[in-house]
């Protein structure tokens, strides 16, 4: 270092949430008094206008050179002050802050005590930066193409923004149809619309649209690299079904020999398909699939003399010899929505799911009252002895959320208002019900929602205050064993059907994808953001964003709004064309370095990795940090038996003597 | 330590038992199984005891004695809460008051005297054992599995051949056991539900540190209410414990269990609800019912996780009910009765006393006998001495 450090200090009061609890008069006079402090301030709010403008006039005008801000966590507002540190022309990497507030004032009542502790933090950040070197941090080059992963409304919408946006798209679905659950739907609540009526143009939008490369029936198998520049490995899995020749037309499905014997994954199993199958009518790509587990010339190598689908097939598309393909390409950022799966009620054995016919999910309901369902939207139900039109309906609420029972803490956010849909349907097409609701508490919470609950109340749909506890069967009725809690009655009713409006989960493949892309589950298991509010799209790993109920249950507007907020997200470092890249990287000094690959297998980002270097005629092998990937955590440099690899800014140089500060040691 | 409340004394009731972690959904009143006969509303205590004004006057209230310990309310609370603790807590209040019922008062002293709540010398406590050459446990010797017998088998005339044919199924498996005797004492399993917290507490000491002496592999339980409460209220027991039925199980699996003869029988299996809700043990019992030539085993509507309670927990033993609704196992003997069951088998002393008393009420002792599984399983070889079990 040539020039002499010149300092300056400046304490924050952020508002009373310091200056309450730490005398920050007192801080500042200490702080003047630590060497090279050429001025110490401190201010109401540092991180306001007029407070940077204190540290700009001071570089400027002092000639300071290093800047210290004791403050919050520079989480938030390291790169306010960095930023401002730039504007008047000083190295942005020449600050350091002391978290007097998360450290100190927030954790600490005695005010001796807290204010005591502010100056050793302030000492140590004084100790350290004198020692910063300047950065510069470097820019690369953005693939201008995205991954989506999943192709529910979620996934469709971010591909279709992205795409309309003048960027390529991926777009990769496992199963062999795009539209995900929202496809499954009747009717949307609180307007009614025909799930399918608005889906499905979207589902064709995705499909042809230009810029939109629809790999259905595929899955991701790898993902590298950073920001910018991912490299994807996707596993197109074989339909065994050439895609260019079927036409869609069903006769390979009619015909197969095992026709209509498997349950529909579609309709809940309620309906049943051939080996070979089209998910439901409005699939898209409108193709075929051999089910490789079920068909019998692929499980067992024949299927009578030749397979009925070969002879049905005029367009000759069934091809058994196809293999799974691999496809690589290259993408800028990636788009996760890869949606939920419904809380499964066998979890809950006190409500009969899996003893009863007639104790259906929501989901299943969903399938019952389409138009396009098993049994053509007609409600009919098997109550153990006879096909019944039910007359008595109990719906219950809350079934896998809210219940730390089954390990799901959280409210679903679509229980409440898809069975106040239902019963709405339910008495409209069976107008002598009797429907009862038993809820806990009734969330409507949307737009629309409490006047869609209100309409409903009004149509005769009785809403029970009590969550019921067991379903037994009495002769050929069904017993909901409940209380109803305003009234203090225990009730035993009886009831024909019992739908049970289950909660949402995270997929139970999900650890797949968080394996592949390095992802975070908050408590409740879903996908973790990187700020529950102000990054709320966002994910720790730069460059992939949550979209939908991957992230958390919610509606089809609030999936839908998700979805274009991670396109908007995504389209910043293709839009820009360039991704910056964080000088605060790790960095190895060749010349010590053993090429032992310790930190290779320490770190956690995979961005370290041996290469063969000349060395005085020799080759020999060291670590490489690929700064992209680096996060700086450390952890190569914690474990480095040579101190050959440090981060920059956190070398030992510098955050030994910050340490024996804390200490007390000048 | 900043005016924090270190121990459990200085806990208020509602922080004892999370009142305020209810949401008042009602699962635990609507999967009570006494609802159908008595006042008892287990969530309005829940709510209620919240007012610390309130519980003397909650204490007073002769529901809280209504409570069969099945656990439902527990098992189906989504909020992690334990309601039927509350009704033990004001228990409690009306133990310390020392104005409980002279049963209830003589169960608790002769559990504290003799280590039975039966009012039986602890001095007889082997009696059962009679012409028998039964294994004792030594502390010095080590043993595979070492049993705990239970005050009411040990003691009641009717059930002791629980242990009886146990011991003579254990000679002829080979199985490496040890019973423990006239050192054994009661688990405190109906102490803990009458709520006198102290002499459970004292109980569960002592417990620990007998059994803890012994070096075995691990306990045997004959009673699920011993099983169950070893399992949850012993957290220094050093050894891990079964139920009986699935020791049999094992020895199912492992063929070391043979039966001479069938059983050409109708048989409905009854959940206890200290060994199934509480204890998840489900599968064992059928296990042992199925292996048995002849059986034909049925299933009650309500069983597994939705077993209907016999009524005979939680203290129920010492105090009568003051309903004139049918009893639940009479609802349960008669649903048996719709099946056409000629045995309704069970796995619970406490279960074959009350649901026996229902067969006796309804008058269908021609029709069909409850049997705990160890009675049919000595049946089967023949071994049950008739006059040994009366």
């Amino acid at each position: 270092m040539t020039e002499k450090p010149k300092l300056g200090v400046y304490i924050c009061h952020c508002g009373i949430n310091i200056a309450a609890t730490v005398d920050v008069e007192e801080v500042t006079e200490y702080a003047q008094s630590l060497p090279n402090v050429v001025v110490a301030r401190n201010y109401s709010y540092m991180c306001s206008d007029p407070g940077q403008l204190l540290i700009k006039n001071d570089i400027k005008e002092h000639g300071l050179n290093r800047v210290v801000v004791a403050s919050c966590s520079p989480r938030m507002h390291e790169p306010t002050f960095r930023k401002a540190l730039q504007e008047v022309g000083l190295n942005p990497y020449y600050l350091e802050m002391a978290n007097i507030r998360e450290q100190g004032s927030w954790v600490h009542e005695d005010r001796e005590a807290a204010t005591a502790k502010a100056k050793t933090l302030v000492a140590a950040a004084v100790a350290k930066v004198r020692l910063l070197e300047p950065l510069t941090s470097r820019e690369v080059d953005a693939e201008p193409a995205a991954l989506v992963i999943g192709a529910g409304i979620a996934g469709i919408q971010a591909a279709l923004d992205i795409a309309d946006a003048g960027f390529k798209v991926y777009l990769v679905e496992k199963s062999p149809s795009v539209g995900g659950r929202m496809a499954q739907l009747d009717k949307t609540f609180p307007t009614l619309d025909c799930s399918a009526c608005i889906l499905t143009p979207k589902m064709v939008d995705a499909a042809n649209h230009p810029n939109i490369e629809l790999l259905a029936y595929s899955e991701v198998e790898e993902v590298g690299g950073f920001v910018g520049n991912f490299d994807v490995k996707v596993r197109k899995k074989a339909r065994y079904v050439d895609v260019s020749k079927c036409t869609g037309c069903g006769d390979c499905a009619k015909e197969c020999r095992l026709a209509n014997r498997f349950p529909n994954e579609f309709d809940e199993g309620l309906g049943k398909r051939s080996a070979i199958y089209l998910p439901f009518p409005q699939a898209v790509p409108a193709k075929y699939t051999i089910d490789p587990e079920k068909c019998l010339f692929l499980t067992r190598g024949r299927c009578g003399k030749s397979p009925k689908c070969v002879d049905a097939c005029r367009a000759e598309a069934i091809d058994f010899e196809q293999k799974d393909e691999i496809v690589t390409f290259k993408v800028g950022a990636i788009v996760v929505a890869t949606g939920f799966d419904v809380f499964d009620p066998a979890k809950k054995p006190e409500y009969g799911y899996t003893d009863y016919p007639n104790v259906i999910t929501g989901l299943e309901m969903e399938r019952l009252v389409s138009a396009s369902g098993p049994t053509g939207g007609d409600i009919v139900v098997h109550n153990g002895e006879e096909e019944i039109t039910p007359k008595e309906i109990a719906f219950i609420q809350c079934v896998g959320s809210r219940d730390q029972s089954v390990g799901n803490e959280y409210c679903s956010r679509v229980c409440c208002m898809y069975t106040a849909k239902q019963a709405h349907l339910i008495k409209d097409k069976i107008p002598d019900a009797t429907v009862k609701v038993y809820y806990m508490d009734v969330r409507a919470f949307g737009k629309g929602f409490e006047e869609f609950y209100d309409r409903v109340r009004r149509e005769g749909i009785r809403y029970v205050r009590g969550n019921p506890s067991e379903i037994f069967k009495r002769g050929n009725k069904l017993v909901v064993k409940v209380e109803d809690t305003l009234t203090a009655t225990p009730l035993e009713d009886e009831f024909d059907l019992v739908v049970l409006a289950v909660g949402l989960e995270p997929r139970s493949d999900d650890r797949k994808i968080i394996d592949l892309l390095r992802l975070s589950q908050s408590p409740d298991r879903f996908f973790l953001e990187a700020h529950p509010k102000l990054r709320p799209v966002d994910t720790a790993s730069d460059g992939v964003f949550l979209a939908g109920c991957c992230q958390g249950p919610k509606d089809i507007p609030d999936t839908v709004a998700q979805a274009k907020g991670a396109a908007a997200s995504a389209l910043i470092p293709l839009a820009r064309g360039k991704v910056a890249i964080d000088a605060q990287v790790a960095e190895v000094i060749e010349d010590t370095c053993r090429g032992c690959g310790f930190c290779v297998s320490i770190c956690p980002y995979t961005a370290i990795e041996l290469v063969t270097i000349n060395r005085m005629g020799h080759s020999v092998e060291v670590a490489r940090v690929n700064e992209a990937l680096c996060k700086g955590c450390g952890s190569c440099s914690a474990g480095c038996l040579s101190n050959s690899i440090q981060p920059r800014s956190f070398r030992d140089r510098q955050i030994l003597p910050q340490i024996a500060a804390l200490g007390g040691i000048r | 330590m900043r005016g924090m409340k270190m121990t459990t004394e200085n806990q208020t009731f509602a922080e004892k038992f999370d009142l305020l972690g209810c949401i008042q959904c009602g699962r635990c009143t609507g999967g009570c199984p006494v609802t159908v006969r008595t006042n008892l509303n287990v969530r309005r205590f829940v709510y209620d005891a919240y007012n610390e004004d309130l519980l003397d006057e909650l204490s007073r209230m002769a529901e809280i004695w209504d409570c069969t310990g099945c656990h439902t309310c527990a098992v189906r609370c989504p909020k992690g809460l334990k309601p039927l603790e509350v009704l033990i807590g004001l228990r409690s209040l009306v133990v310390e008051s020392g104005k409980t019922q002279p049963t209830v008062r003589d169960a608790l002293e002769s559990t504290f005297m003799e280590g039975n709540p039966w009012e039986k010398p602890r001095a007889t406590r082997g009696d059962w054992m009679e012409g028998l050459d039964v294994k004792i446990a030594q502390p010095d010797q080590s043993v595979e599995n070492l049993f705990f017998v239970c005050c009411t088998i040990a003691y009641d005339p009717r059930v002791k051949i629980v242990a009886q044919n146990m011991v003579r199924l254990l000679e002829k498996a080979g199985v490496d056991y040890a019973f423990l005797g006239e050192d054994e004492s009661c688990c405190g399993s109906e102490v803990f539900t009458l709520g006198e917290d102290g002499l459970f507490e004292m109980i569960v000491e002592d417990n620990t540190e007998l059994l803890n002496e012994y070096q075995a592999k691990r306990i045997v339980a004959l009673s699920p209410h011993c099983f169950t409460t070893f399992k949850t209220h012993y957290p220094d027991l050093n050894k891990p414990v079964l139920h009986y039925t699935q020791l049999l199980a094992e020895l199912l699996e492992q063929e070391k269990l043979v039966f001479k003869n069938g059983l050409a029988k109708k048989i409905v299996f009854h959940d206890p609800c200290y060994l199934g809700k509480q204890s998840g043990v489900f599968d064992e019992p059928r296990r042992l019912l199925k292996a048995i030539e002849g059986v034909e085993l049925v299933e009650f509507n309500r069983a597994r996780e939705r077993s209907l309670c016999c009524e005979g927990g939680g203290g129920k033993m010492w105090v009568e009910s003051e309903s004139k609704i049918e009893r639940l196992a009479e609802t349960r003997i008669k649903d048996a009765r719709a099946l056409e069951a000629d045995i309704v088998a069970v796995a619970c002393p406490f279960c074959v006393l009350t649901l026996e008393d229902a067969v006796k009420a309804l008058g269908y002792e021609e029709e069909m006998r409850v049997a705990e599984i160890m009675e049919l399983l000595g049946e089967l070889d023949g071994a049950q001495d008739k006059s040994n079990s009366a």
